[in-house]
């Protein structure tokens, strides 16, 4: 099987899904001539040309705001905001209206664009650039979230979403761009809104999603050879939530920990955790906990930026009090 | 020489410095003593910023590092113009504007590296720092988000009743985001003490001026709602520092905002990991050779025998040996303590 990295996954998909709906147009700054600022889109203007690779001017809520006018048409936008820490400049036409029109107007119009992003930590990008803002999007009903973390999730979900009938937020990992994997994009993909189980292990259940299931899947190896055996499932989705995977392995298993990079307060993962205790009580045999992100901005400084975020050693050591 | 159409020339009158009597375009000599200064400040941003970008390709500074090289000129014909407590705002191509401000070469530097004797503790880094003793009020990683601040900054000054000024610099680019004009109006309706500086590098990113921009006159910008504008050979210091004194006369009387478009040039990428393929090695080679804002002094210097080459070269080795004791420090200080994670959120 070729290897391909995440990048070269995401540019394929866009590539392909362009070949097949001619109603997909790219639009955003720098996605067009530059080919993106992380290089997703690098050449696809050469292939589908500049009338569907729109650079644009500086100008956020302009570009979401068009992406969703353009798809109440019927145009399938896929509008690039280059980093998802300014999602401040883009949230109202996002909430306000993309995420709105289909309901407030009775279900007679929808809005299929897809926001691609990305977030993340891992580049000393400082706190301006280096969120990880996923729970605002999951705290706004009337938009879908994807978070890739393999390299063929990256490709099928972003096929995936270009699809569906309503606003997509498709955040990728920035850490994870330059991430090979040896893929072969012709297998049937897990349907959308599937979680994948990574790892089965009969101890504990760790559900996570984006960077932090390639933590986990390290973190479960190191924990194998202490005689732990983890479950690690990857939400693929935190919109649609594939819940039912969730408390299939919970139940199962009876200890679960729950992952995410976001900031701990209010975030993803305290979500999960509330859900989880209240439909799983009676088979948790502990208290489910969160490991996420520290309750601070991102420092420039390398190893400020590793101690804001969960990793591989802070995952273990926290499954080994959790099995204590 | 303008590095391209600048408004026309007329001739400029006497007395007064406000915008009624300033001439876009037309050269106000320096003397000795700001030649030499304007010589001086330019060749330590310039020597700095080269040194970051050594210290960037060894690896001591990682993420973003977005150099000032080619744009010296404009920051410090500015600071020839303002007084005490006028206060400065930019975006993230901020290292020239702190060393013209006066903050130190070494505190600068560390914080390019993330050390914690940067200005901002190795928090912030290249794109995020602060001096209240120097009025300089950052470093601001969002396109265009400084140039709601620096009105907010021009609002404070009015409200104490002092007659500071404030200076928001930002790009070409970021004067196509909406808050740019949401900030234009209020400044305009309230009168606020404000000079909106556009350094206008030709550039965002890899998109030219021509590709983001339907109307390239930045300086017009602010017509529609009355705020006066002028086009400045940004390459010039003389020609900056004389458009900054008319402007900041023009803040002081509390006639309200006022645009100055600085046109200028960056030479590098857009950060360091920016090939700048959008552009010919010869437009760039272009600038360099004909406009370059501190051969421009350096040659004056020299014809009217206000100093000899020995004594700029004295110069230059003074600012060598700023910037390589900022580098000394930037690499030798240690990393912040982790305990550092959880202070400076709230008190
Ligand atoms: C809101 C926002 N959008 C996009 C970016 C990414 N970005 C950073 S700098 C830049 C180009 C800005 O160009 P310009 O304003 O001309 O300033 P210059 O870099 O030339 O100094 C872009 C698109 C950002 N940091 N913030
Ligand atoms: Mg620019």
């Amino acid at each position: 099987m070729p290897a391909m990295t995440y990048r070269d996954a995401l540019r394929q998909a866009l590539d392909d899904a362009m070949t097949e709906d001619k109603t997909i147009v790219v639009i955003g700054e720098e996605v067009g001539r530059y080919g993106g600022a992380y290089g997703v889109t690098k050449d696809l203007i050469k292939v589908h040309g500049p009338e569907r690779l729109i650079d644009t001017p500086i100008s956020e809520p302009a570009i979401i705001g068009t992406a969703v006018g353009a798809a109440m048409t019927g145009l399938r936008p896929v509008a690039e905001l280059m980093y998802i820490d300014f999602l401040g400049m883009t949230m109202d036409q996002l909430a306000n209206q993309a995420a709105k029109i289909r309901y407030m107007f009775g279900g007679q119009i929808g809005v299929p664009m897809v926001l691609r992003t990305q977030g993340g930590t891992g580049r000393s990008a400082g706190a301006q650039h280096s969120q990880s803002l996923e729970a605002w999007i999951m705290h706004t009903p009337g938009l879908r979230l994807a978070m890739p973390a393999t390299v063929a999730d990256a490709y099928h979900l972003l096929r995936q979403s270009l699809t569906k009938p309503d606003p997509v937020v498709f955040i990728e990992h920035k850490a994870l761009y330059t991430r090979k994997e040896e893929v072969d994009l012709s297998d049937d993909p897990l349907p959308w809104g599937k979680a994948a189980v990574r790892r089965q292990g009969d101890d504990l259940v760790i559900v996570t999603y984006s960077r932090q299931v390639i933590y986990a899947l390290e973190a479960a190896e190191a924990l194998a050879k202490k005689g732990i055996e983890a479950t690690v499932i990857d939400l693929r989705t935190l919109n649609p939530l594939d819940f039912e995977t969730i408390r299939t392995h919970v139940e199962r298993v009876g200890k679960a920990m729950v992952v995410s990079e976001g900031v701990m307060t209010s975030g993803v993962a305290a979500e999960l955790c509330a859900r989880i205790s209240e439909e799983c009580f009676d088979f948790l045999e502990q208290p489910v906990i969160r490991v996420a992100g520290e309750d601070i901005p991102i420092s420039v400084s390398q190893e400020l930026e590793a101690g804001s975020v969960p990793s591989a050693r802070i995952i273990a050591e926290v499954a080994e009090r959790l099995m204590a | 020489m303008a590095p391209r159409n600048t408004a026309s020339v007329s001739s400029r009158k006497t007395g007064s410095k406000g915008i009624e009597d300033f001439a876009p375009g037309a050269i106000v000599e320096f003397d000795r003593d700001d030649e030499l200064k304007a010589y001086r400040e330019m060749l330590l941003i310039r020597r700095f910023e080269e040194k970051a970008g050594q210290l960037y390709g060894m690896g001591f500074i990682g993420g973003f590092c977005h150099l000032y090289i080619g744009q010296e000129a404009v920051v410090v014909g500015m600071q020839l113009a303002l007084k005490e407590g006028d206060q400065v705002i930019t975006g993230y191509r901020d290292h020239g504007h702190m060393l013209a401000c006066g903050m130190s070469a070494r505190g600068v530097m560390a914080e390019l590296t993330g050390r914690r004797g940067g200005l901002s503790k190795g928090k912030g880094g290249s794109m995020h720092m602060f001096s209240k003793e120097k009025h300089f009020y950052g470093g601001h990683g969002i396109v265009g988000a400084q140039v709601s601040l620096g009105t907010g900054l021009a609002f404070a000054n009015r409200y104490r009743g002092n007659d500071n000024v404030s200076l928001a610099y930002f790009g070409d680019g970021a004067a196509n985001q909406g808050q740019v004009y949401e900030s234009f109006n209020m400044a305009a309706l309230w009168k606020l003490p404000v000079i909106y500086i556009i350094e206008n590098n030709r550039y965002a990113m890899g998109t030219s001026v021509a590709r983001a921009s339907a109307g390239v006159d930045f300086s017009k910008r602010g017509s529609a709602i009355g705020i006066p504008g002028f086009q400045v050979d940004g390459m010039d210091v003389r020609a900056v520092k004389a458009a900054g004194e008319a402007a900041v006369a023009h803040c002081r009387e509390g006639k309200g905002p006022i645009i100055l478009e600085m046109q200028t040039y960056r030479y590098r990428g857009h950060s360091m990991s920016d090939p700048a393929k959008y552009r010919s090695k010869d437009e760039v080679q272009k600038m360099r050779s004909e406009h370059d804002p501190i051969e421009q002094v350096k040659a004056r210097l020299l014809e009217k025998g206000w100093a000899s080459e020995d004594e700029l070269k004295a110069i230059d080795k003074d600012v060598r040996d700023i910037v390589a004791d900022s580098a000394d420090f930037a690499q030798a200080d240690p990393e912040p303590d982790v305990s550092e994670l959880y202070t400076d959120i709230l008190l």
